[in-house]
């Protein structure tokens, strides 16, 4: 373990925290200025976080300590994930703890959690989300899997720095595998960041939200740490997204000055794809919460040939 | 053995004799104290829980060395008990000794008086079981195997029917049984094939011989249609989710997490060792049937309203799973690939061991329920983390490790899985290459369903407000129980913190199976566990978890320090809807409903919806096995009629009968005089 590493590692979470309400503030902005809204501030997100921290927290008479304990394994769940996606650098004395399937077991592990917290009370809202968000997780996880498969197949790994060095040493060929992967990764990611043909992060007192019916219980502290927790869970989604389509301008071991530039390229990139984000949640209307498990069978078949594509082609 | 030999001089396999002597001492014991019931419960289970320590103990260092063996004297003339202890048989032991001793903790407090079978009884059935599954894996011939593989299935039969007043656990009983003797017939035949008309039936004198593909593939399929009756396999699984919540918990616990893997041992015995050669297609036909078999099983716990019937649907899924494993690794081993055979091998095994434990403590568990409130159904049950956490927490650890979460041990059989199916892509057949994405695909997403099965069991069970008022009275399990299920928890949670260790462990059998293992790459690496190499894989649990509990410890002093730890209890907000009740959360049905939409033709539903103008609606919905209506009744008409057939020749006239000899003795003298 060198000390670059430790350092790009330690950049690697500190930028996550700091990034990832940023990056939400920003998508959040862009939606409103699309939609010929006044847009909120960039810093909102900070000040919505600042503002929960310091209220106190409402519990549930009968909450149990699964409940108030989530909030930090949800927390912590996504702080990892965002700590072993090569971002910024591909020497991460971290990454080698958990590769592409882990990353996706971490994030199952996340969703498990908040599940089983929002049962907890019991409330009729909390049992309805938990049932959707399992209901999108169990067809969104291995839809993401396939996808982390298409470039492992590539790669012939599965670590995700060596699958990051890979794709960004190749020549500027388009992989039709990964073209296919790339728009099964998309619906994939707007359905398990709550986004908007699949669910809307806007919305609150709806009968068709899951992620807000998720955490309607939480107030206070718990409520902003899963906030910061769900704008973590869209920066990592991102950087895959970036580090598997689009990873040209991540450092290496031993470059500290690509690492400094690794910082500017990575900020324009996620500024880029959150406009994108703005524009499909804009551009799109929400589905019937029915038609959600056909929207993401597809992502899922879409991955699968992308999958199929891999080998006919023989990239392998 | 001659004489006596001296203790020192005893291996491991006498010493598992003598432990399975000594359970066998102890059944009687039981039966001796009938009335004892404190004798039984405070004494017999506990002691026979150390003992199963000691087989654990045993097992383990007998894995890495050389195959023992020993002829019993026991049975009939000339035919003695030949067995053998190699590092496969030590594998199950392991797998027996391992589980059993957090079941027997678990049964010392669990067994009531004035219930069904008294305990003196049960206890004898119960070290029966135990001491003939140890001795089925143990066994070197074909009529030793027998011998204790029907044992085996005669005391679980007896389990199954431990409160044999209620017709419905006749039924299952029945059914068991007959489903445990088909399959024995197969294993039977199976033998009889592989013995070559030599009327040698020593496993020694099978292995030398070498089979034709045809009569080696009439050999494996016997032994899959055999053994897989047994392990719950597609289309022989029907007797499973019945027996599995007839019989009392601590015995669904051990049936479903140790006989069912013991099947398992069954068909890599007779595939991988008995038989000589190997044919590509017995592993795709073995990795059908497991695919099927897991998607199956899945999509039928997840709509289950039962729990126990959930968790035995959940156990076809894992069987069916372990089956996949074996499959790709019995392709790759015919191919000769032996490393991608072993990778195949170790996490199909791994497999093994982690549902052992975490499926035996979701057992345990609901056997917990069950005493503490009177209710197997789902609908019936919720919030009672409250009441009863000592049940609570521990199943949480089984249930993470059985939704395959990190860092448990379910996860690293997966992980497994999955790696052998990435790095597939050097089969010599394009077919065969152009499967293992879609198996792989199929596989991620049995994994997820099976979250949301747990996610369901354990929230409907524990979480939420109770459904019921007698609820609220619901105790807490007590000494033994509570041991014996951290026992089981504490297994998961080890399965999944060192798999560098475990799968050091395995090394000997995918050597003995496979030739190959993958212990050199695994303990190069220390706590990180990479199968192949560092650039390929890795994964390291316990950094993993570290991490999330750093960040987790970071997180919670910091918001502590830097802000306000003020918290206040209220009534729950519900987007400020004051007049919920209990009745208003999603029930079991509830939560499984969107599965049961989304595969609708899977089942066979027969639904009861209310109309508008209904004075008291109800709503009510069934989900029935398909395959009861398309193969098992069939089947029984069938026999039903054949039997009538033949009923007409029972005149009931003795005129008629001796009429049937004398046509019997023409037709016979014809034949022996051509």
């Amino acid at each position: 373990m060198s000390l670059l590493g430790l350092v790009s590692q330690l950049m690697a979470i500190v930028m996550a925290l700091l990034l990832a309400p940023l990056l939400s503030g920003w998508v959040n902005q862009w939606r409103a200025r699309l939609q010929n809204k006044s847009a909120p501030g960039l810093l909102q997100p900070y000040r919505v976080l600042h503002k929960l921290f310091n209220k106190e927290s409402v519990l549930a008479e009968h909450a149990s300590t699964l409940f108030r304990m989530t909030p930090y394994i949800v927390f912590g769940c996504m702080l990892l994930a965002s700590a072993i996606i090569p971002t910024l650098s591909t020497d991460l004395p971290l990454s080698p703890a958990a590769d592409a399937i882990a990353l996706v077991g971490l994030f199952a592990l996340a969703r498990v959690f908040i599940s089983l917290a929002a049962m907890d009370v019991g409330t009729a809202f909390g049992t309805l989300g938990a049932r959707r968000e399992m209901l999108v997780g169990f067809l969104a996880e291995p839809a993401l899997l396939m996808v982390l498969f298409c470039a492992s197949m590539i790669s012939r790994s599965t670590s995700l720095t060596t699958i990051v060095e890979t794709l960004a040493h190749r020549e500027l060929a388009i992989y039709p595998s990964l073209l296919v992967a790339g728009v099964a990764f998309t619906m994939v990611s707007l359905a398990e960041n709550a986004r908007v043909p699949v669910d809307n992060p806007e919305t609150h007192l709806e009968l068709t939200m899951i992620h807000e019916a998720l955490i309607l219980e939480y107030s206070g502290r718990h409520l902003a740490l899963l906030e910061w927790a769900a704008s973590l869970k869209l920066f990592a989604y991102s950087c895959i997204g970036l580090a598997l389509f689009f990873p040209w301008g991540v450092a290496e071991a031993n470059a500290p000055l690509a690492l400094l530039l690794a910082l500017p390229v990575l900020v324009i990139k996620l500024a880029i794809g959150g406009i994108v984000l703005a524009f499909i949640e804009t551009a799109n209307a929400k589905m019937r919460i029915f038609r959600v498990p056909e929207f993401l069978a597809t992502a899922f078949l879409l991955a699968v040939i992308g999958l199929l594509v891999n080998i006919l082609l023989g990239t392998a | 053995m001659n004489g006596f030999p001296h203790f020192a001089t005893w291996v491991h396999l006498d010493w598992v004799l003598v432990v399975v002597v000594a359970w066998l001492l102890i059944g009687v014991l039981g039966v001796l104290a009938l009335k004892q019931f404190r004798l039984v419960a405070n004494v017999l289970f506990p002691v026979s829980g150390l003992l199963s320590l000691v087989l654990l103990g045993l097992a383990l260092s007998a894995a890495g060395s050389g195959p023992e063996v020993a002829v019993l004297p026991i049975g009939l003339p000339q035919l003695p008990f030949h067995l053998r202890l190699d590092s496969l048989s030590a594998f199950f032991l392991i797998v027996i000794g391992g589980v059993s001793a957090g079941v027997s903790l678990f049964a010392a407090g669990y067994f009531r008086q004035g219930e069904g079978t008294p305990p003196g009884l049960i206890c004898l059935e119960y070290h029966v079981f135990l001491a003939s599954m140890a001795m089925v894996v143990m066994a070197d011939d074909a009529y030793a195997f027998m011998v204790v593989w029907e044992t085996m299935a005669f005391s679980s039969f007896f389990l199954v029917m431990a409160n044999h007043r209620i017709a419905e656990i006749r039924n299952a009983g029945y059914l068991y049984m007959l489903v445990a003797h088909i399959g024995a017939l197969g294993i039977l035949l199976c033998f009889g094939v592989l013995q070559a008309n030599t009327g040698d039936y020593t496993f020694a004198s099978m292995r030398a011989q070498h089979l034709s593909p045809f009569w080696a593939s009439v050999a494996f399929v016997l032994a899959v249609f055999g053994f897989g009756a047994k392990a719950g396999i597609l289309p022989l699984h029907a007797w499973l989710p019945e027996a599995h919540p007839a019989a009392p918990s601590p015995m669904s616990a051990l049936m479903s997490g140790v006989m069912l893997k013991i099947a398992l041992y069954g068909i890599l015995r007779v595939s991988f060792d008995l038989l000589q050669t190997r044919i590509w297609w017995w592993g795709v036909l073995l990795m059908a049937l497991g695919l099927a078999t897991a998607l199956f099983g899945v999509i039928f716990s997840t709509v289950q309203v039962e729990m126990k019937r959930l968790l035995a649907y959940s156990s076809i899924e894992n069987v069916g799973l372990m089956c996949v494993g074996f499959g790709l690794s019995l392709l790759f081993s015919a191919y000769g690939m032996t490393a991608l055979a072993a990778l195949a091998l170790t996490a199909a095994l791994y497999h093994v061991l982690s549902h052992a434990f975490f499926k035996s403590l979701l057992f345990c568990s609901t056997g917990a329920v069950l005493h503490a409130t009177g209710e197997r159904s789902l609908g019936k049950l919720g919030g009672l983390i409250r009441y009863m956490p000592w049940v609570a927490w521990p199943s949480l650890i089984g249930v993470l490790a059985c939704a395959g979460l990190p860092p448990l041990g379910g996860f690293v059989a997966e992980w497994l899985l999955l790696q052998s199916f990435l790095f597939t892509t050097g089969l010599p057949s394009s077919f065969l290459n152009m499967l293992v994405p879609v198996v792989a695909a199929l596989i991620a997403l049995i994994a997820a369903l099976s979250g949301f099965t747990m996610v369901k069991y354990f929230g409907v069970i524990f979480l939420g407000q109770p459904r019921e008022e007698k609820l609220s009275h619901a105790h807490d399990v007590a000494g033994w129980e509570r041991m014996g299920m951290l026992w089981l928890a504490a297994g998961c949670v080890v399965l999944g913190l060192i798999p560098s260790q475990v799968i050091t462990l395995m090394d000997p059998v995918t050597q003995l199976l496979v030739s190959a293992g993958l212990a050199q790459t695994v303990a190069a690496s220390g706590w990180l566990l990479v199968p192949v190499s560092i650039e390929r894989a890795s994964y390291a649990p316990a950094i993993f978890l570290l991490g999330v509990m750093a960040c987790f410890g970071v997180a919670y002093l910091l918001v502590r320090k830097l802000y306000s730890g003020r918290t206040r209890r209220a009534p729950p907000w519900d987007c400020g809807y004051p007049w919920q009740t209990a009745r208003m959360q999603d029930t079991a049905e509830g939560f499984g409903q969107p599965i049961r939409q989304i595969f609708e033709p899977m089942f066979r539903m027969k639904r009861e919806l209310p109309t508008s103008f209904d004075e008291q609606p109800r709503y009510r919905v069934e989900v029935e096995d398909p395959l009861w209506h398309w193969l098992y009744l069939p089947l029984a008409a069938l026999v039903e009629r054949i039997s009538k057939v033949i009923g007409l020749l029972q005149q009931g006239r003795i005129a008629v009968y001796l009429m049937y000899s004398f046509v019997t003795l023409i037709v016979v003298l014809l034949v022996v005089k051509q």
